[in-house]
């Protein structure tokens, strides 16, 4: 009985999850008539589908965690510069924008009339670049994703403890030993959860990949389930889509699994990069300033065209208008009820996880329930709303129910990101103190509040803020229950698209921007403090 | 002081939306529609305000993203649909909401409809029409192709950005615009106008955004789009490209639902959308063409040289039955 105790929250969690997921696809698929999965894999054009599904969400994790890797190492090495936390703050950025808005941005930049072929015309190349086809798609991706995983990256760098670079130094280490004997193990056992979270990201994008693809012939599964969704009305087609999609999804999930590795221990003592005795060479300075500059760059233009052209609209009209403070309302309504909602999800779950590991000593069960968590992200928004719409309508909620409903699917949408910055320190924190707790009969709230918030707490407020953020930008979901007319900010954004309103949108995108900025400060000054 | 003012302006933002409003004594109808009929550039708040003075009730709009996901919210919903009303199907669509059997007879006089088809549906109502077309950048192309055709063989036509028929309506409409253009031939001149295709978006929204952000000279939009630019903004630089073999018709339309709450009230607003009082304010807020002559000409913004001469379409049974295996047809021919 005394495992079942500890064990109830996140059995909930799972089972609440599993509920979620399974019954938003069962309900979506008794809607209209079955359909067979091997009628449908014997699709060619499909199969092409599935195909270039994976094969770009590949590419583009590879690609942004690769590049992630280096880029949050220079990073690390500089712990010191004017502008740091700026940057690291402003690389929150891409992850919480409308998608496109996001591609106003890298066309903006990349694009055929984009300032880098403005840049080569000068050099007698006139639009020698051409950003649509898989270059589109790997640069969106890197473009949302990059920055997500630098800033899930880095706190494991600075896990590493004041001593054991010390040591290092009296030992001589050159950086690459470093980076073998202290680096790597630090950051090898979050890197297959992040691996995960990109790749199930990129598997399951939609707009970016048909608008920057180029053409028909890029066409994520996703596409398939909104077309059958939305234009064919065939629910079991687009049901089946969505357990296929879940299936390789799992299939990913599984395959990493496998390398999830032990936690280290480590002193969760704040560190300073100036401790590494590799930082002072010329080289390594000028190496370090060099990927943090390019990839500042790459990352802020597109971010700052978005500004220029929202500074040059019609500011004053936008702002005046009351419907965009009530849709702004809205907005956050949803995303302080998404945030609560997650934070009870993910705390349940890691409890649960934490639990396991001390007890039991379940590693691979432990790594199973987090991937659970982390699995809605494979789970097409579109369905899982169809499937709580389905529930409100039978339930005859439907007209009071719109914003837990919303807020419910976008929490279960944010869950993975809280799980997988809140778990590796809290579980670290419980593997440091355990002993120490017990031999002070520290448990439950006393426990939680003495030895593990004062070290969940920064990732924690990371976290929230950016659930909080990505609720506040949600799109999909929102206008999929409007019943009453009242609207959220990112689906105003949508309707002055929808008419000719670009200029006002483009106010109205910055104007979205900076409330997301200011929700993920105001969560981060009332938390990570 | 600013930051409080605005703090104030948020909070009561989030306290208005908060409380919705339970009053209800007199009876609401309530409307589903597209976002854009009901958002507060379209003719939505016009319409609501100028019924409700007359009509004594309450006119409750839904908007949803566009006309599939207003199809597809009624099928969730079925008998259980709170809709009286149902606004801004197009012709494409009208096959497949029949078949729901969902909805009544609208029992209008159709005799002042004027559409270039005579209109004989005994469910569904025009309320506008538009056409599809490409709309250009005047300051970037000087030779203009004169036909859809010429636009897709002609290896100097200008490059464009178009919409994918499996998520949006023009990306349908240039289907079955250029289905009617080349007949069986439309596949071998997709293959040919691939090669000038920038990109194929998700929706109008994307094209057109990326149009006027310049990355392309032309996209796929509406003949009534140079309007919007004239009327709201003055300028002249985007006009739209005027097809000799003609452009695909757009025709939106209205129904009542068979078991509406308000059957007598649902009836006299599908009269009220053919009113003068509504047909003359669409021009300017829907960019649609009034289906019913009004009694004043179209506002100065609408060129006559803009109105097609040659008018395409397809029967809304035609559409319904081809549809899938023509945007399948489209895929082999542009997803090389």
């Amino acid at each position: 009985m005394r495992v079942l105790s500890g064990m109830w929250s996140g059995i909930a969690v799972v089972v609440f999850l599993l509920i979620v997921i399974g019954g938003s696809i069962t309900l979506t698929a008794m809607t209209s008539t079955s359909v067979s999965l091997s009628s449908a894999l014997a699709d060619p054009y499909l199969i092409g589908v599935i195909r270039f599904t994976i094969g770009q969400a590949v590419l583009s994790t590879v690609i942004s965690v690769g590049l992630a890797l280096i880029v949050t190492r220079a990073l690390a090495r500089r712990s010191k510069f004017p502008g740091r936390r700026l940057l690291i703050s402003l690389m929150g950025l891409p992850v919480v924008m409308p998608v496109i808005v996001a591609i106003f941005g890298i066309t903006a930049v990349f694009g055929k009339s984009g300032l880098l072929n403005q840049l080569l015309s000068l050099f007698g190349m006139e639009q020698s670049f051409t950003v649509y086809g898989l270059t589109g798609i790997l640069l969106a991706h890197t473009f949302f994703n990059l920055p997500l995983t630098i800033r899930l990256l880095l706190p494991a760098w600075e896990s590493i403890s004041r001593e054991n670079w010390r040591l290092a130094s009296m030992l001589g280490m050159s950086s690459r030993q470093l980076f073998r004997l202290l680096e790597w193990p630090s950051i090898s056992d979050r890197l297959p959860g992040i691996c995960l979270i990109v790749f199930l990201l990129c598997f399951t994008s939609f707009a970016v990949v048909l608008t920057l693809g180029g053409g028909p012939a890029a066409t994520t599964i996703e596409v398939a389930i909104y077309q059958a969704l939305r234009y064919d009305f065939e629910l079991s087609q687009a049901a089946l889509l969505a357990f296929l999609q879940l299936s390789l999804c799992t299939v990913a999930a599984l395959g990493l699994l496998k390398w999830f590795r032990v936690f280290a221990a480590t002193s969760g003592r704040k560190v300073d990069a100036s401790d590494r005795p590799d930082i002072h060479s010329t080289t390594g300075k000028a190496i370090d300033v060099f990927c943090i500059g390019i990839c500042a760059i790459f990352l802020l233009l597109p971010i700052a065209m978005i500004f220029y052209s929202g500074i040059r609209g019609p500011i004053y009209k936008v702002i005046s208008d009351p419907i965009l403070w009530l849709a702004s309302g809205r907005s956050l309504i949803i995303a302080i009820l998404a945030t609560v909602i997650s934070m009870l999800l993910a705390m349940g779950l890691i409890k649960s996880v934490r639990f396991l590991r001390e007890k039991t000593k379940q590693q691979k069960g432990a790594e199973l329930a987090l991937t659970i968590g982390s699995m809605t992200v494979a789970i097409p928004p579109m369905v899982i709303g169809t499937g709580f719409f389905l529930i409100a309508l039978r339930t005859h909620t439907l007209a009071h129910a719109t914003l837990i409903m919303i807020a419910l699917v976008n929490a279960v949408m944010v869950l993975p990101y809280l799980i997988r910055s809140i778990s590796p320190p809290y579980i670290q924190a419980g593997e440091q103190y355990y002993k120490l707790c017990r031999h002070l009969g520290l448990s439950g709230l006393q426990r939680f509040r003495l030895i593990d918030w004062p070290i969940i707490r920064k990732p924690t407020a990371f976290a929230v803020g950016l659930g909080g953020a990505l609720s506040f930008g949600d799109m999909g979901v929102a206008a999929l229950f409007d019943t009453d007319g009242q609207v959220t900010l990112p689906v105003m954004l949508y309707h002055q698209l929808g008419a000719y309103q670009f200029d006002e949108a483009s106010v109205t995108a910055v104007f979205l921007l900076l409330l997301c900025v200011a929700f993920f400060w105001a969560i981060n000054q009332i938390i990570g403090r | 002081m600013k930051t409080p003012k605005l703090l104030t302006a948020l909070i009561c933002g989030v306290c208005l939306s908060a409380a919705e409003s339970v009053y209800a004594e007199t009876s609401t109808l309530t409307v589903y529609t597209y976002s854009s009929f009901t958002s507060e550039w379209g003719p939505g708040p016009l319409i609501k305000k100028a019924y409700e003075t007359r009509c004594q009730c309450n006119l409750k709009f839904v908007g949803l993203e566009d006309g599939a996901a207003l199809l597809s919210r009624l099928k969730l919903e079925g008998n259980r649909t709170s809709a009286d009303v149902i606004l801004g199907l197009d012709t494409s669509l009208i096959a497949e909401a029949q078949a729901t059997e969902l909805l009544a007879p609208h029992g209008v006089n159709t005799a002042n409809i004027n559409l270039a088809v005579t209109w004989s549906d005994s469910y569904f109502l025009p309320y506008d029409f538009g056409y599809f077309g490409f709309v250009y950048d005047s300051e970037r192309i000087q030779a203009l192709p004169k036909t859809l055709r010429d636009l897709m063989l002609n290896p100097d036509s200008p490059q464009v950005i178009i919409q994918d028929p499996r998520t949006s309506t023009p990306g349908l409409g240039l289907i079955l615009w250029a289905r009617k253009v080349f007949g069986d031939d439309d596949i071998s001149a997709w293959e040919t106008f691939a090669s000038k295709i920038v990109t194929v978006t998700k929706g109008w929204s994307e094209a057109y955004g990326l149009f006027l952000k310049s990355e392309a000279p032309m996209v796929l939009s509406y003949t009534t789009s140079p309007a919007y630019h004239r009327h709201i903004e003055n300028s002249e630089r985007y006009r739209v490209a005027m097809f000799d073999d003609g452009h695909y018709q757009q025709v939106e339309v209205i129904a009542r639902l068979a078991n509406s709450k308000n059957p007598t009230l649902a009836q006299n607003f599908l009269k009220f959308m053919l009113s003068d009082d509504v047909q003359k304010i669409l021009p300017t807020t829907n960019w649609m063409l009034p289906a019913v002559k009004t009694g004043q000409p179209l506002p100065e913004a609408f060129k006559e040289s803009e109105i097609p001469k040659v008018i395409l379409d397809f029967t809304p049974e035609e559409v319904s039955t081809n549809r899938k295996n023509w945007i399948k047809r489209w895929l082999g021919a542009v997803a090389k």
